[in-house]
């Protein structure tokens, strides 16, 4: 396969304007799936969840699940969307093993949620991304393909196909183009998924994890040439699987794009395949010969009609709307306005909510995420999320910590040991012995041991010159293994030269 | 009239007629592979019928609203419960092949959807 | 007890009330009258051929059970022991369900049809699955991929369809009862064509759960009998709403047994009759006209009033229903695609084939060549640029159709058709000329287009050929009931006027299964 050729961002950016559209699937947390009974609980045996309707046997008929319904109304209404007086459910026909009766009930021209907006905060400033619409469908089975290199379908033999996923209930979520992004339009992109999947957890409608699927983005992306004002011909990037991702999809897309626009040749309208190990987008279906999927109401279902009452009372059940969140736990915190950017923008807003429930301070909470946590997560290639520690863990650290039998430098042992899953913060402090020696005996002959050994540096110390101390405390931290408190081991060098 | 000219509608003056390659087509959309023979046998067939039941455009003025559902009924529900499935035994019983508990369909060609 | 075969389900479930006879005895009877008359089942030889499979060894075991039950004082229902045969359509849990297709030949359902659950409910033993054109397109049953079924009357023709098995297994006393489907016409015209009574309900009065799919906003499974009365007692069983149809009526049903009773007194005072204009004249045979305007001139005598109505938008019934039908059609039919049961095919000289190919390859192999018409049909009406032209018009028409109907039965409180135009014609007279075919459904698809009800009685042998003829009665939707009651009215002052039951006047079959 031959490299894409790119360039650069800030080049793009000075020749064009990209637009930008996101379709976000969320996976609703209903105890049974869109349209039948079957269970929806994860990792059970294959083709074990599933009945007549999701199977697709011939017969069988869909009969609408009233809580996805509600979760759909709340999502939309969550969106500042309005919320259909009457709609329908639609069939999207197309052919495929993992869809059981080769068309997916969907909902086409009447969405059951339009024309809403959110607004995104990306680098202090606010953006509104409008809404196109939110409507209701039914998910795939799944596939696993045999035979070919990788697992994946090219070059597969034959696949096997478990339809247990299929009739999962899932929101679309689509966006209108974002127009005006400029070099923001990576950043919108993340911004606006991360807001978006913090949204749906607090509506407690789905667990809205990327890394699991229940919450899936798909990013559009074209441009056109610089003030013309015209959209150009769009990809669809699929494999879109964390944040990071998302933001680097689109600036790959923009780069590709530009390049190929320079040249004078025609962005080819296709669905491409993100690739995370190696950055780049791979071509996929192409969506010219665009599949006519020959909507038509679903003549086995009824209109959802939802009475304004019944919305009425959805919209009391809505959270707090994540700016009024975020202003609220601003202040509750102290954050600063560039702290609380900060964390939002790390997608850690969440995590350090919790921290700060579990007990820790709300500074500390932060400096763990945002910086030890932050980095762990970007050199596994992961998400905050997805990490092997806890809010609760990193609550206890930071306790252990103000209770003196840690320090910072210790504390980072015990999240080394959490990643490696050696156990609970307080079995690892036990087990590689970490905790902060605070006999001063013990303290105090390092101390001497130190002082005998720089004998210059304590000289120095007696002389009144107080910042030399640190030599000496460096050296009794090593002789401790790190496990002194640097305060109090200042404290007793000052004695001692006193 | 052209399969590919979007959005247009007939008029009964135009001469309805369905091709051969146009039959191709909705064969390959509704994947049945029609061999010679049955293209040529089934494109006149449909041209009849199409001219038959094209009669319909025009019948019914713009304000008439269309009726999907005979007996008009809105929001039937089943409430978020979990019911029986089928045993996989069940639900696999009529697989043409079957492996590891799942179905096995030979191989598929194209991207993930 | 002799005769069994002759009696009606009525007079069977008195007889096994009193305790005359056992719900045993009368399955075999019936299992014995299957071997005589039907032929080899699915073999398509000489012989009714009404059955695709027949379950002897399941049938008599639920007779038996059947007679516990009432030995025991507790009979599931009124019709508990009465046999019943089923139309290849609906899923029957354990028995195969082909739906006259090669593409499921040998599928068996691992879920009952909630029809065919009501029917086991109320302790009827199943005696087989019938033939039918396949998946319910036609109106002959000649389209069924396992062969033709034959008319009692004459077996060089066709029974009707696409229910031809149910209608051809009661006319020929293989059945005493039948369950059919009606998207067109395809219970009402079968019975019209053997002189049995069938019955398509309100649209939404019978779960559809479990009954393949063919229009889903025309379906209707409904009674297949010999008389009215007995197609009320089937539908009472069958009838109600199903929290596993999104489309099924969810308000009880009207007493439709004390209906055909009432009605069996023959008196129609009060009722206001409507003969539909457009139902009925040019391309109508005369012996079927000659045979209607009879039956109607029987109600004016006990005591209806006749007016006739017009609905000039019945004559787009046709065009409307082959837009509609198709394109939901196939939609259905889509998910026969040999990936999860049914039919698979190679395609021939290809070398590990895609799953695409294959799809195509057993797709081209498994439906035959009238299903073929209508996906193809349909998928063009659903195609972007043709659907508003087409599809969208049909839905359009559909409201003035009922729109008509609406206005009709404010000035009748029933209407009333032939309910074919023809009696049964030839075995592969129409097999060539697709349109000529669909013209046997003229007078019965405005029904299943607005959902109203409707019932076929016989009305007697038309001269031409002394072949049977049908009375079709439609009703408001959810007024089933006068269905009953005016089937039953017609039906009591004809059975008069013949001396007899029509179907007695059929030939005799004995010996027919070569």
């Amino acid at each position: 396969m031959s490299a894409d050729v790119l360039v650069p961002f800030d080049e793009v950016l000075e020749k064009f304007d990209p637009a930008l559209g996101l379709e976000v699937h969320v996976e609703l947390n209903t105890a049974s799936k869109m349209f039948c009974g079957c269970p929806t609980e994860f990792g059970a045996e294959p083709n074990t969840q599933v009945c007549p309707t999701c199977l697709g046997l011939p017969g069988a008929m869909p009969v609408v699940n009233r809580t996805a319904v509600e979760s759909a109304i709340r999502i939309g209404l969550a969106l500042n969307c309005e919320i259909a007086e009457w709609c329908r459910f639609a069939r999207k026909n197309y052919f495929y093993p993992d869809m059981p009766k080769n068309f997916q009930t969907s909902q086409y021209d009447e969405p059951i949620a339009f024309n809403g907006f959110m607004d995104v905060e990306v680098d202090g400033e606010t953006f509104r991304v409008e809404i196109e619409r939110a409507h209701m469908e039914e998910d795939t089975g799944k596939s696993l393909h045999v035979g070919g290199a990788t697992g994946r379908i090219h070059g597969a033999d034959y696949s096997l196909v478990d339809y247990n996923r299929a009739g999962i209930p899932l929101i679309e979520i689509v966006t209108r183009p974002i127009v005006g992004a400029g070099e923001r339009a990576p950043a919108i992109a993340k911004a606006y998924v991360a807001q978006l999947r913090d949204l749906i957890v607090a509506l407690g409608v789905s667990d809205a994890r990327m890394d699991q699927g229940s919450i899936r983005a798909d990013v559009n992306l074209s441009l056109s040439p610089k003030g013309s004002g015209t959209l150009g011909t769009r990809t669809e990037t699929k494999n879109v699987n964390s944040l990071r991702s998302v933001e680097r999809a689109v600036r790959y897309e923009m780069s590709r794009h530009a390049a190929v626009l320079d040249e004078g040749r025609s962005i080819l309208q296709e669905t491409r395949h993100w690739h995370e190990d190696t950055g780049i987008t791979t071509s996929g279906r192409e969506k010219s010969d665009a599949e006519d999927y020959r909507y038509f109401p679903e003549p086995d279902l009824v209109p959802v009609a939802p009475s304004r009452e019944w919305v009425d009372e959805l919209r009391g059940t809505l959270p707090e709307n994540p700016t009024q969140k975020r202003a609220r736990l601003q202040a509750a915190w102290g954050f600063s306005d560039l702290e609380m950017r900060d964390t939002v923008g790390a997608g850690a807003l969440g995590l350090v909510e919790d921290t700060i429930a579990a007990g820790a301070a709300p500074q500390a909470a932060r400096k763990w995420w945002l910086s030890d946590m932050a980095r762990r997560a970007n050199e596994a290639g992961v998400e905050l999320t997805a990490l092997a520690v806890t809010p609760l863990d990193v609550a206890r650290v930071q306790a252990l910590v103000d209770e003196g039998k840690l320090n910072d430098k210790l504390a980072r042992q015990v999240f080394d040991g959490l990643l490696a899953g050696e156990g609970t913060p307080d079995e690892i402090v036990a087990a590689r012995g970490l905790a902060i020696v605070s006999d001063d005996g013990a303290l105090g002959t390092a101390v001497d041991n130190a002082i005998a050994a720089n004998p210059d540096v304590a000289a120095k110390i007696r002389d009144g010159k107080v910042a030399a101390a640190g030599a000496l405390i460096g050296a009794v931290m090593k002789e401790m293994r790190g496990q002194a408190d640097a305060g109090r081991v200042r404290e007793l060098i000052l004695e001692k030269l006193a | 009239m052209p399969a590919d000219t979007p959005g247009s509608s007939t008029s009964p003056s135009d001469r309805v007629e369905i091709t051969r390659e146009e039959v191709a087509h909705l064969a390959n959309l509704a994947r049945i592979d029609l061999d010679d023979a049955e293209l040529d046998h089934l494109a006149p067939q449909l041209s009849v019928i199409l001219e038959s039941v094209a009669s319909i455009s025009g019948v019914a003025s713009d304000d008439v609203p269309p009726t999907s559902h005979a007996l008009p009924m809105t929001n039937v529900f089943r409430e978020d419960v979990v019911r029986p499935c089928l045993t996989a035994e069940q639900a696999l019983s009529g697989a043409p092949a079957q492996e590891q508990q799942r179905f096995a369909v030979p191989r598929i060609l194209g991207d993930e959807q | 007890m002799s005769g069994l075969t002759r009696r009606t389900a009525a007079e069977l479930a008195d007889a096994l009330a009193a305790g005359e006879t056992t719900s045993v005895e009368i399955t075999r009877a019936h299992l014995d009258r299957i071997a005589e008359v039907d032929g080899p089942a699915g073999s398509g030889a000489e012989g009714v051929h009404a059955f695709l499979h027949v379950d002897a060894e399941g049938a008599l075991a639920q007779a038996a059970a059947a007679d516990e039950r009432r030995a025991a004082g507790t009979p599931a229902s009124a019709l508990d022991g009465v046999p019943i045969a089923v139309k290849d359509v609906l899923a029957t849990q354990g028995l195969p369900t082909t739906c006259g297709s090669k593409i499921l030949e040998g599928w068996i359902p691992p879920y009952d049809a909630t029809v065919v659950a009501r029917l086991r409910q109320a302790g009827l033993p199943i005696l087989g699955k019938t033939n039918m054109d396949e998946f319910a397109m036609g109106s002959s049953t000649e389209h069924s991929a396992y062969g033709p079924t034959r008319n009692p009357w004459d077996l060089d023709r066709i029974p009707g369809g696409s229910g031809g098995g149910s209608a051809a297994a009661v006319a020929a006393f293989e059945a005493p009862l039948a369950i059919g489907t009606d998207t067109g016409g395809s219970i009402r015209q079968p019975g019209a064509v053997t002189g049995t009574v069938g019955v398509k309900p309100t649209y939404g009065g019978v779960s559809r759960y479990g009954l393949v799919a063919l229009a889903n906003s025309l379906d209707q499974a409904g009674p297949v009998t010999r008389t009215v009365l007995d197609s009320a007692l089937l539908h009472e069983v069958i009838g109600g709403h199903d929290p596993l149809d999104s489309t099924s009526i969810d308000q009880p049903l009207p007493s439709l047994v004390d209906a055909a009773r009432r009605g069996a007194s023959g008196d129609l005072s009060g009722v206001r009759v409507g003969v539909v204009t457009e139902l009925g004249g040019e391309g109508y045979q005369p012996g079927v006209l000659a045979r209607f305007r009879e039956s109607v001139d029987l109600m004016v005598k006990a005591g209806a009033e006749v007016v006739e109505v017009s609905c000039p938008s019945f004559v787009h019934a046709l065009a409307a229903y082959y837009l509609i039908l198709p394109a939901e059609a196939s939609s259905n039919l889509a998910k026969f695609d040999a990936m999860r049961y049914g039919l698979r095919v190679l395609p021939e000289g290809v070398e590990n084939p895609s799953a695409e190919e294959v799809m195509r390859a057993t797709r081209d192999a498994g439906f035959g060549d009238e299903v073929k018409r209508r996906i193809i049909l349909g998928t063009y009406a659903l195609s972007s640029g043709y659907y508003d032209a087409y599809y969208g018009q049909a839905q359009k028409v559909r409201t003035l159709i009922s729109r008509d109907f609406a206005a009709a039965f404010e000035q009748a409180d029933v209407l009333v058709s032939p309910t074919a135009p023809t009696t049964a014609f030839r075995l592969g007279e129409k097999l060539d000329d697709p349109m000529a075919m669909y013209l046997n459904d003229l007078a019965t698809i405005p029904a299943n287009l607005a959902g109203v009800p409707g019932i076929s009685v016989p009305s007697g042998l038309a001269d031409e050929d002394g072949l049977p003829a049908g009375v079709q009665i439609l009703a408001p939707a959810l007024a089933d009931d006068r269905l009953y009651r005016v089937g039953a009215a017609l039906e009591a002052a004809l059975l008069e006027q013949w001396g007899g039951p029509l179907l007695d006047k059929a030939p005799a079959l004995e010996g027919a299964a070569r």
